[in-house]
């Protein structure tokens, strides 16, 4: 009984700090949400320095870092109005769906003068023509990684190779509907924001023509381990399993590949908008920036940034590629297109036996 | 002797295949490289990394302090919940107790959405936030029917005659049930609370959807769908292990102690 | 100890955070997204009843090694000193405190084409094995991920069936099948019966496993796609859910009827 009021007790006082936690986001407190690992946050691959840390030295203003798995789970998250970020970094199509529903504030740019550093050719996207919601802060491309002991030259005609009969259970491909569909609609020739029923059916029947291997974070293991020959990943990604093995290369076919953009954008339901934007304000900072690059492999769209990285790096054609007119971004298409594309990834995924 | 042998080996196997990925992990939270698959070299590399790294820190506490107080909670609460079902009529039991057990029938993800749409519904009433709040009692919730599952077959093996012997004796309901009741349940309730902590430990799907803005570390490393998972969660689990198994060895340390000196004493004896 | 009283606060929970949460799924099951009333969503699953069978499938062959594994074990557990199984259940309860998808990752390290178990065949000379990407393996992760949870339940009635029981069947002429037979499994029926509705009941709506070791996809992976996404379809989401939960409830009626005197204390 002793035992038993000694944790009743100790559960009494763990309540106490309820309240502590609950007012855990005071005046100076912003959240923000990112991708796992797509900061330098001293976590995990290289010790790096803690970017949050060193605004949170500078400002004084704290940060709640948390992280999202896929553009539509922070959607979700959003959209049922579940969480109150100040800074969140979508991808294009995703900024594109949020501006229209009224999702994002606009951003007052006269708090962020280290947008001057953007590149010209970042500002003003396709995605916010007028540049009013957003900041860039990465972007990138897809292309195939594969080894080259195994694969030649000559193999490489378009995403064709991956559907080669010679390697099986060799051959992986994302495991997400829209990247994985991206692939068959390029290589039918189709525009990858196609609404076209037919064309979304065809691409998903092209798809149960191979067994693929669908993972995604195995690419980091499986492609350096030589227990797949290649894979569509993203080209900052490349670089990271290149440094564990010489022999795998990156190809983007001629006949075309997707290219992304992730932003920064500050919720409506932000309410220190202002502290947000002096985050954004200090992630475009040209250390700062390049401690992010450092960390996460993918290109950047800032000047500062870029003109910092060495010479290498700039010229070797992956990280920042000659950008073709066949590359596309991802649109936001439509929710019957969604809805298609669900359908058609279940009965993609429940057949690949 | 042979029998005894084969049950030792049964043991031996099962608990190797229990153990086998454990070692695994603990095994690469020493590896150079960053490969989760192939050892490199003998390396300290991801235990510094481990203590520079404040956020999974600040996600591990966050973690240990909600498994810690929904598994008490949810103990507290289930155990009476069963004691309260067993006094049912046949009919009004079966159908708490199928009640109960939805939230384990639910698949999780499930639970997590309808319980992210309740938990934002009656936040926008108060004005406030998901965060720590509803994250306990979302586990709280999951963990429960556990501990109500495995009281339950305890609490049906118990003679009832001997609470009322108790009461014979004297003693009021209160005292009968904690010295009556209470050891020959215990077992039970501490096999729920032991699912309660770990379910709690170990949920991902949904603290992912009730969380908010606050970060458990199952979420964290859920987050890292695009990326390796760092290496330094190795070391984490290697570490949580060594104390875990270190205290279990000093609190049975008499016990072990015990059982050696008659081991000794009863081969003396022949 | 005879009251109900200490039920109620439990009741008050449930209504909270069990049945509000079910009456959503219900009423999603059968509304569109305007929400009005529809059947469309059961149509719309219909394409689904091979990943049903599928997923029913492997949990039932999960379900059904761990009780040929843990049964054995609880029963040898039950003999050893009182403070070692205090100890052993402590034990099997540990490895599942390590993180779910660190333990998914370190079976990928075991299985991998080029794995441990895989390196160890080659070295014993045997013929590399493909394990990974198999239903084997979905089945094997799932087994170990809840073994524990059949255990558990097992030896807690196994360690409260009382010697006398047994002496009292010797005396009578019973061999050791016998007893086997006509005393401790029968009183071990409520454990077995718990023990089957903690494994079989995850198992059959898991996800990430399928989608991290095996190909396919099962019936937790396709909820988890209609709830999440640009445009979750909630309705088609929770009619999946809702007919899993059928589907489980009925199996574990069928189940009950093994526990004659206290039939359908459990599910149903």
């Amino acid at each position: 009984m002793k035992k038993l009021s000694i944790v009743i007790a100790a559960l009494f006082l763990l309540c106490c700090t309820l309240p502590l936690y609950s007012c855990g986001s005071d005046e100076n407190t912003i959240v923000v949400c990112n991708w796992g690992q797509y900061m330098s946050t001293g976590s995990g691959v290289d010790s790096t320095e803690d970017v949050i840390k060193l605004f949170t030295e500078k400002t004084g203003i704290k940060v709640k870092y948390r992280t999202f798995t896929t553009n539509e789970d922070l959607y979700s998250l959003m959209k049922n109005g579940s969480a109150k970020y100040d800074v969140i970094f979508p991808s294009d199509y995703m900024v594109e769906k949020m501006v229209d529903e009224g999702m994002l504030h606009k951003i007052n740019f006269e708090n962020i003068p280290n947008f001057a550093n953007i590149m010209d050719e970042f500002k003003n996207p396709y995605y916010d023509e007028t540049n009013e919601y957003t900041v860039p802060y990465f972007w990138g491309t897809v292309g195939l990684v594969y080894n080259s002991k195994y694969i030649s030259e000559d193999e490489l005609n378009g995403w064709d190779v991956l559907w080669s009969d010679k390697y099986p259970n060799k051959i992986m491909m994302f495991n997400n509907p829209r990247d994985a569909f991206a692939i068959a609609l390029n290589k039918l020739g189709y525009s990858l924001n196609t609404t076209n029923e037919e064309e979304i059916r065809a691409a998903a029947e092209e798809l149960k023509k191979q067994t693929f291997d669908y993972k995604m974070d195995e690419f980091f293991e499986r492609l350096p381990n030589e227990d797949a020959y290649m894979m569509p990943y993203y080209a900052g990604d490349y670089i990271t399993v290149k440094e564990e093995n010489e022999d795998l290369a990156f190809y983007i076919p001629e006949s075309g590949t997707n290219i992304f953009n992730d932003a920064m954008c500050i919720p409506v339901t932000s309410e220190k908008k202002d502290l947000a934007e002096k985050f954004i304000n200090f992630m475009l900072e040209a250390e700062i920036g390049l401690l992010n690059v450092d960390y996460v492999g993918y290109s950047t769209p800032n000047k500062a940034v870029y003109d910092l990285l060495d010479e290498e790096v700039k010229n070797d054609g992956i990280s920042y590629p000659e950008i073709k007119d066949n590359w596309e971004h991802f649109r936001y298409l439509s929710s019957d297109v969604d809805d298609l594309y669900r359908e058609l990834w279940i009965s993609v995924q429940s057949e690949n036996k | 002797m042979l029998k005894k042998f084969f049950s030792k080996l049964y043991m031996f196997v099962v608990f190797g295949f229990l153990y086998a990925p454990i070692l695994v992990t603990i095994a690469f939270s020493f590896n150079s490289t960053k490969s989760k698959t192939s050892f490199e070299s003998f390396s300290f590399r991801w235990y510094e990394e481990l203590f520079r790294d404040e956020w999974m820190m600040e996600a591990l506490l966050n973690t240990i302090l909600v498994a810690v107080i929904s598994s008490i909670v949810a103990t507290i609460l289930g155990t009476c919940a069963a004691i309260g079902i067993m006094n049912l009529k046949k009919r009004t039991r079966d159908l708490v107790l199928n009640l109960s057990n939805i939230p384990i029938i639910n698949p999780e993800i499930v639970t997590g959405v309808s319980l992210m749409l309740l938990f934002v519904f009656v936040t926008k009433i108060f004005n406030g936030e998901l965060g720590f709040v509803t994250v306990l009692l979302s586990h709280i919730a999951f963990s429960t029917p556990y501990v109500v599952l495995n009281v339950m077959p305890r609490l049906r093996q118990l003679n009832m005659n001997l609470y009322e012997a108790a009461l014979d004796l004297g003693c009021v309901p209160a005292e009968a049930f904690r010295k009556v009741v209470l050891p020959e349940i215990f077992p039970g309730i501490s096999a729920g609370f032991l699912m309660a902590f770990t379910f709690s430990l170990d949920d991902f799907v949904i603290s992912y959807f009730v969380s908010g803005t606050f970060q458990t570390l199952p979420v964290y490393i859920y987050g890292l769908l695009k990326k390796p998972i760092p290496l330094s969660i190795n070391a984490l689990t290697a570490l949580l292990f060594l104390v875990v198994i270190s205290a279990l060895l000093l609190t049975n340390m008499k016990d072990i102690c015990s059982n050696i000196r008659s081991g000794k004493e009863s081969k003396r004896n022949k | 100890m005879k009251s109900t009283k200490p039920l109620y606060p439990y009741i008050v929970w449930m209504v909270l955070f069990t049945i509000i949460p079910l009456g959503l799924v219900v009423y999603y099951s059968f509304t569109d997204r305007d929400g009005n009333f529809t059947f469309n969503n059961f149509l719309n699953i219909t394409k689904l009843t091979e990943v049903y069978a599928d997923s029913l499938r492997m949990a039932f062959f999960a379900t059904l090694i761990c009780l040929l594994v843990a049964y054995p074990f609880a029963y040898i557990m039950t003999k050893t000193k009182v403070n070692t199984q205090r100890m052993m259940n402590m034990l099997i309860m540990l490895p599942m405190w390590m993180n779910f998808l660190l333990r998914i990752y370190s079976w990928i390290t075991l299985l991998e084409n080029n794995g441990i178990i895989n390196n160890i065949l080659v070295a014993l000379g045997f013929e590399r094995q493909t394990l990974i990407n198999t239903d084997g393996a979905v089945i094997t992760v799932m087994i170990y991920n809840y073994l524990p949870f059949m255990i558990i339940p097992i030896y807690n009635v196994l360690s409260k069936i009382e010697n006398s029981l047994i002496e009292a069947g010797q005396d009578l002429g019973c061999n050791t099948f016998e007893i086997f037979r006509r005393i401790i499994f029968p009183l071990s029926i409520p454990g077995v019966i718990t023990g089957i509705t903690m494994v079989f009941v995850p198992a059959a709506s898991t996800f990430v496993i399928s989608q991290r070791l095996g190909r396919g996809m099962m019936i937790g992976d396709a909820i988890e796609q209609y709830y999440v996404g640009n445009s979750p379809d909630l309705g088609t989401g929770s009619m999946l859910s809702l007919v899993l939960m059928v589907v489980i409830i009925i199996s574990m009626a069928v189940v009950n009827h093994l526990d004659k005197d206290e039939a359908g204390s459990m599910l149903i």
